[in-house]
Formats: structure tokens, sequence, C-alpha cells
């Protein structure tokens, strides 16, 4: 599965984040998962709980909030959520999204003036929110 | 702390196996640059394992040329490029399915990081990246993430090409990138432009290509294609200075 391969980024990224900052060990993570994605956050929790094992986050409370995606048009300005178009795409299409956000713009048009120069003003895909290192508060 | 975004680190480990790196790159658009990088792919798979990267995103054509037909990569803890014809495809085509994808430069970037952090390549001797004409997101993100790449520079004798081709190798020298050399593609007269800009920068003028028109009838037959005198003569022209 995809989720794996964000998965193993976060991971990677957090171990190295640690190494820069000397740390010994992660008490929480804080991972940011944007809507555009449509991770199975399942798969996604599961990947991470694996591939922590023998590693400096092994121990750290991992939390994974979804942020839901927000769309704006770049020539109108209307703004809209992804969850409003996402039921008239077809499967393959939000798949294809899932893969790659940017692609998108092949299938979603401005529902205000059919542009589809629009900007993802929130939640495109993964990111690190948060990483406290033990003896941080 | 800053929002960090995790793609970037694991760029290094997708292509940990990758023994060379070499990206496509000219000034101007329409000078063979996908066709060089396909059939240069091609070529080399006869004897080693390549994978072949389009970052054209505008206007990717390394499926078509190689004839990807249905094939689409496969999900397995990341996203595995079909096989066709011995090299690894990897294109924004399998998801946009030859869509108009219009899209802004920090899209491009980020598509970029996207497929370079999911893609699971493995181990290759040689990964082609096809990128779109000019100086844009693409070239400089891959300069910024693929560390270990070369440039072959592509131009056709026209003037024209030959304007913005000389930014472009003068932005590369600068930056003390790699150049693999200068192809002079689809010849059309004699002459010694591209020898001369190639000598003015330093780096190796590889040859020339002349016109081809058999070429058109062969894309999306790799078979055909690799009998081309396109084909024969990039290989005498660039097979050399690559061992």
């Amino acid at each position: 599965m995809h989720e794996w391969a964000l998965a193993e980024a976060v991971v990677e990224t957090v171990e190295k984040l640690a190494s820069k900052e000397g740390a010994e060990a992660i008490r929480e993570v804080v991972v940011r998962v944007g809507e555009l994605q449509q991770i199975d956050l399942e798969v996604f929790e599961f990947a991470l709980k694996t591939l922590v094992k023998n590693t400096i986050v092994e121990k750290a409370a991992i939390k994974i909030e979804v942020e839901e995606a927000v769309l704006k048009c770049g020539v109108c300005g209307f703004e809209w959520k992804y969850k409003d178009a996402l039921s008239s795409l077809e499967e393959e299409v939000v798949e294809a999204i899932h893969f790659v956000p940017e692609v998108a713009h092949a299938y979603i048009k401005c529902p205000n003036c059919g542009s589809s120069d629009f900007k993802v003003v929130q939640g495109r895909g993964v990111y690190l929110e948060r990483v406290v290192f033990n003896g941080e508060s | 702390m800053e929002r960090v975004d995790p793609r970037a680190g694991i760029i290094s480990k997708r292509l940990g196996s990758v023994e060379r790196i070499i990206a496509v790159a000219s000034g101007k658009g329409g000078v063979g640059k996908s066709l060089v990088s396909t059939v240069l792919a091609l070529t080399l798979a006869e004897e080693n394992s390549v994978g072949l990267l389009d970052l054209d995103f505008y206007g990717p054509s390394c499926h078509t040329i190689i004839g990807a037909g249905e094939a689409e990569p496969k999900e397995e803890k990341g996203v595995v490029p079909p096989l066709i014809k011995g090299v690894k495809l990897m294109s924004i085509a399998f998801y946009s399915r030859d869509k108009p994808l219009p899209l802004r430069g920090t899209e491009v970037s980020d598509a970029i990081l996207e497929l370079l952090a999911i893609t699971i390549w493995g181990k290759l001797d040689y990964l082609i990246v096809d990128l779109p004409p000019g100086m844009g997101d693409a070239i400089l993100d891959v300069l910024r993430y693929m560390k270990k790449e070369e440039v072959l520079v592509v131009t056709t004798p026209s003037v024209l090409s030959l304007k913005s081709v000389e930014k472009l190798l003068e932005m590369l020298v600068k930056l003390k990138v790699r150049v693999i050399g200068v192809l002079e593609n689809m010849r059309f007269e004699e002459n010694r432009r591209v020898e001369e800009l190639a000598l003015k920068y330093r780096v190796k003028y590889l040859g020339s290509i002349p016109f081809d028109p058999a070429v058109e009838g062969s894309i999306g037959d790799p078979d055909a294609l690799l009998k081309t005198n396109f084909s024969i003569k990039l290989r005498e022209n660039v097979l050399r200075v690559l061992h």
C-alpha cells in the first residue's frame, strides 16, 4: 500500500530530526494528514506502528490528525471543500489524487466559474505537525 | 516547531540503490528530449537495469513513445513502476490519464516530491529523468533532491534553440553540475555551432543525430524505434561516454 511509503517517510524524518537534535527519546509525534490524499488511516497507523519498532520513535505517542481539504479558485476567489466534490468523482480519479494530489487539477473545476486554476489552501498531504523530544514540554 | 514535510527525507533512501541518475535537459521544447530519454533508457536496458522518470508534467510523452499502453504502477508499500521493454517507467500520465494538467510552480514541485517519495525503483544501474524544457522547478528540484545526477543536454542546431541552451549551460556550469555533454539533434545542415558552444562551456560535444523522418512511424513500438537511424546514432554518440 502507498500508505506504507508515506509512513516510512514520516518515521525516517522523525529519526533524522532526533539525530539532529541529539535527542535520545521521543515522547510525542503528531502527524497531520490532508483529506485530499484520502489516506486509509487504519493502514497508515498500522504502518507507522510497525515501522517504529526498534527505532528511537518506538515509545512515542503517535497522534494522527486529519485536516479538511479546502480549495480556492485563483480566478473568481470561490472557496469550496474537497468533500463536496468527492461524491461526483469516479473511484479511479479519487485513487489517482490519492497517489499524486496535484492531478486534482486534471479532474476538478471551480464549482462557481469552471476554472481548474485553483489552490489547495489546506489539507493536501502528510505533514509532521509536531515532534516532542524527551525533556521538552 | 514548524510543520515538516516528511517526503524530502525519504528520497535519498528511495534512490539509494540507483547507481547513476542521468537527467536529460534542454533550453527549449521540441528538440527531441523525450525521444532521447526514452531511446537511451531502452538502449541501456539491453544490458542494465534501467528506470525512466518523466517529469514533463505539461506534456508527458515517454509513456507514448515507449508504448506503455494499459500498463500501470502497482501498489506495494509504495508505488512500483511497470516494466516496459525492460524499462521501469514512472510518469504522471498514469495518474492524469492524458488530461490537461494546469499546475503552478509550487504544485509542480509538490508533485515531483510526491513521485520521488513514493516510487520504489529498487536496484537500478541507470535512472533516466526526462525533464521539461528550460530552467523551471523540475530541473531545480532534480538538482536539489537527486544529489548524484548528471545532465545530458539536447539541442538542435537552430539559433533559437542554441540561444536558450546556452543559458542552461551557463547555469549548470555555475552550479558545478556534472554535464555529460551536449547532443545535437535534428541536424539539418553542415555546421559547427553546437560543437563551438560545447567548447565555450568546456563540456563534451557528444556528436549529432540527423533529422530522421522514420522516427514518427515508430512511436509506441520500441522494437521498430530501436532500429531507426535516430536510435543507432544515439547509441553511437552517447553510450561510449557513459562507460
